[in-house]
């Protein structure tokens, strides 16, 4: 999934609404890699105050669980770039995980990031993306142990994404030291592809975790935010900004 | 760390390191004589502990079914069990070398307990308390703060119970290596909701005992409210084994059918939420729906883990009591008893009533009355006028 180095975008699916989600996407992927699409939660407990105003404004307007399937379809008929669903863990559990592994391959969706679902709880949910070849995906933090990291690397199929911080997502002003740590750390046990998220919001940033040895980077408040700024009209400068961010990515 | 399939540790992977240095200094210190010595120590001399267990004869007479006894947790310090477990676990935070406390709270009582455990030894607190909800309590902030504690109002989601946790756990995630977080009921991901049983358990035990000294038989049926149902496990615990009914009493709030309640178990489904795996109020996409119910403390979309096994089994029984009934018998213990329960122990109490009027006179109902019912005095002021 990932091609190195990759630059992965994140967005919240619904927000300001699901047809401007489609179109966002489409500007995304002229210069992202991986689009990370957050399904709408209530309880959305890892983020920080950017990411839950979205999942606010989103589930506000009414956007379902089978809205974002059916915009991650729209947006495959039209392009290659892979779509990864962020998600809690209840919305899969409520619809039953099968049924959600199912409907989002169905839908095109290449892979899962389930926030609060660490490897210990993922057996079930393992096997079933296993069966529907849908890439898995799982979260480390700078606390996270050798140990950890190695039971993580193979629960994830298409790469690890690397927690940079002690906190929830959020801009921040500079990447966080525990990021380094964490990517010299994982580069020693892992085989997978890391990327690394929370906090990372300037090309500064991402060419500097590039430079450090991450294969990827996630930027998502930051774009989140335009989104909260210019609603529906955020498309051009959404575009504006991956575009710039992709320059970190391919060196500054 | 499961209650048959039920709880777990469903956290983003920061928090896994944290809750496993709470599991394991809670293991080593549970046993510590030292530990127990202290805890034993506080609980007796400063929360008021054994509490009585008291014969409510008039209540009986006035019924003419089975004897019906109160737990008198309404007469501990701060006015309900919750002091239980903040005293046991603001200890445990000391021993684990941490400075900090953060608690949620709904009503205000269990930051009221944290707050009074922070100021006992001496640590910083910080309450996590909905928007809505610091509105509504007005006095348990302005008490909260005279203790010493510092609230903070959460402005997001339903700025009610659930979204003070969100935030709670936010918080601890940047935090934990000086900061404890003191979970206020049997919630959450494991090893908070085995914690807080344990710490609750003193009910049961005591009641165990008193029972036995005043009847020489054991109760034939222990009824309870349950919101999260911290003091349902506390009193429940000890009689698992026991042929002994326990019952577990939900808030219908205005009705099962009206949608506005927060009876978890009786109408939610299966769910993940706070780190556990239980039953929650949500839609057919998970999304956790707002929860209504007169007795702020009952006011939880989920249920510990424990009780949602405890159901599953069979080993417990869950009703559910609207707003109403609840008010009925807060009003009917004031009378015939000179009591004021909590409306959450108000809706076991409404329960047990019923239930009592069906049982002979030889038999026995332990209620459990969590907690005193001054501080709902406003609530049910507006209501009768």
């Amino acid at each position: 999934m990932i091609k190195k180095p990759a630059l992965i975008t994140f967005i919240t699916a619904g927000d300001p609404n699901i047809t401007a989600t489609l179109d966002f996407m489409i500007s995304l992927s002229k210069y992202a890699d991986v689009i990370e699409l957050g399904i709408p939660f209530s309880d959305p407990m890892a983020d920080g105050r950017t990411i839950q105003l979205a999942n606010e404004r989103a589930l506000k307007n009414g956007t379902k669980v089978g809205d974002v399937f059916k915009t991650v379809k729209k947006f495959k008929d039209q392009s290659e770039t892979s779509v990864v669903l962020m998600t809690y863990y209840n919305p899969v559990y409520r619809r039953g995980v099968e049924n959600f592994v199912k409907e989002a391959k169905e839908a095109g969706v290449d892979g899962l990031i389930v926030v609060d679902l660490p490897v210990e709880e993922a057996g079930e949910y393992l096997n079933i993306c296993r069966r529907y070849k849908m890439e898995t995906i799982f979260l480390a933090a700078p606390n996270t142990s050798k140990d950890r990291l190695r039971l993580i690397d193979e629960a994830s199929s298409a790469f690890v994404y690397l927690v940079s911080l002690y906190g929830t997502t959020g801009a921040r002003e500079r990447v966080s030291e525990s990021a380094f740590d964490l990517i010299r750390r994982a580069k020693e046990v892992c085989n997978k592809p890391l990327a690394v998220g929370f906090g990372v919001s300037k090309p500064e940033h991402v060419s500097e975790l590039i430079n450090a040895g991450a294969d990827g980077v996630v930027v998502g408040s930051a774009l989140v935010k335009i989104i909260e700024k210019y609603g529906e009209g955020a498309t051009e400068k959404l575009e504006e900004k991956v575009k710039e961010l992709k320059m970190g990515v391919d060196g500054l | 760390m499961r209650f048959g399939e039920f709880g777990g540790r469903f956290v983003p992977e920061v928090l896994i390191s944290p809750l496993e240095e709470l599991e394991r200094a809670y293991s080593k210190f549970k046993d510590d004589e030292e530990f127990k010595e202290r805890l034993d120590y506080y609980l007796k001399n400063y929360a008021g502990r054994p509490t009585p267990l008291y014969y409510a004869e008039n209540l009986t007479k006035k019924l003419g079914g089975a004897r019906i006894y109160l737990k008198r947790e309404d007469l501990l310090h701060g006015g309900a069990h919750k002091i239980n477990n903040t005293i046991g676990q603001a200890l445990l935070a000391k021993y684990m070398g941490k400075t900090r406390l953060i608690a949620e709270t709904g009503a205000g009582q269990h930051g009221v307990a944290t707050a009074i455990a922070g100021a006992l030894f001496n640590m910083e607190v910080d309450v996590y308390m909905g928007s809505e909800d610091v509105e509504r309590q007005k006095v348990n902030v302005f008490r909260m703060q005279l203790l010493g504690a510092n609230v903070i109002p959460v402005k997001i989601g339903s700025k009610t119970l659930k979204d003070a946790i969100n935030e709670a756990l936010r918080d601890w995630v940047s935090s934990f290596e000086y900061t404890h977080y003191l979970i206020g009921s049997v919630v959450g991901p494991h090893p908070y909701p085995t914690i807080v049983r344990d710490f609750q358990s003193v009910i049961g035990k005591e009641v165990k005992r008193q029972i036995l000294e005043i009847e020489g038989v054991l109760p034939d049926a222990i009824v309870a409210c349950v919101g999260g149902g911290s003091n349902a496990i506390g009193i429940f615990h000890p009689f698992i084994k026991d042929p002994v009914r326990l019952i577990g009493v939900e808030a219908a709030g205005k009705g099962l059918s009206t949608g506005k309640h927060s009876a978890s178990l009786s109408a939610g489904k299966r769910g993940v939420l706070h780190g556990m795996l239980s039953y929650f109020l949500q839609d057919e996409d998970g999304q956790i729906v707002t929860t209504h119910s007169i007795a702020a403390g009952l006011d939880y979309s989920g249920v510990g883990p424990e009780h949602a096994w405890l159901k599953e089994s069979g080993r417990a029984e869950y009703v559910a009591v609207d707003d109403k009934q609840a008010l009925r018998a807060f009003i009917e213990l004031s009378k015939t008893e000179g009591i004021l329960p909590a409306l959450e122990s108000s809706h076991a109490l409404a329960h047990a009533m019923e239930l009592a009027k069906e049982m002979s006179r030889d038999e026995i109902i332990v209620v459990n009355l969590s907690g005193r019912g001054d501080k709902d005095l406003g609530i049910v002021m507006e209501v009768l006028r």
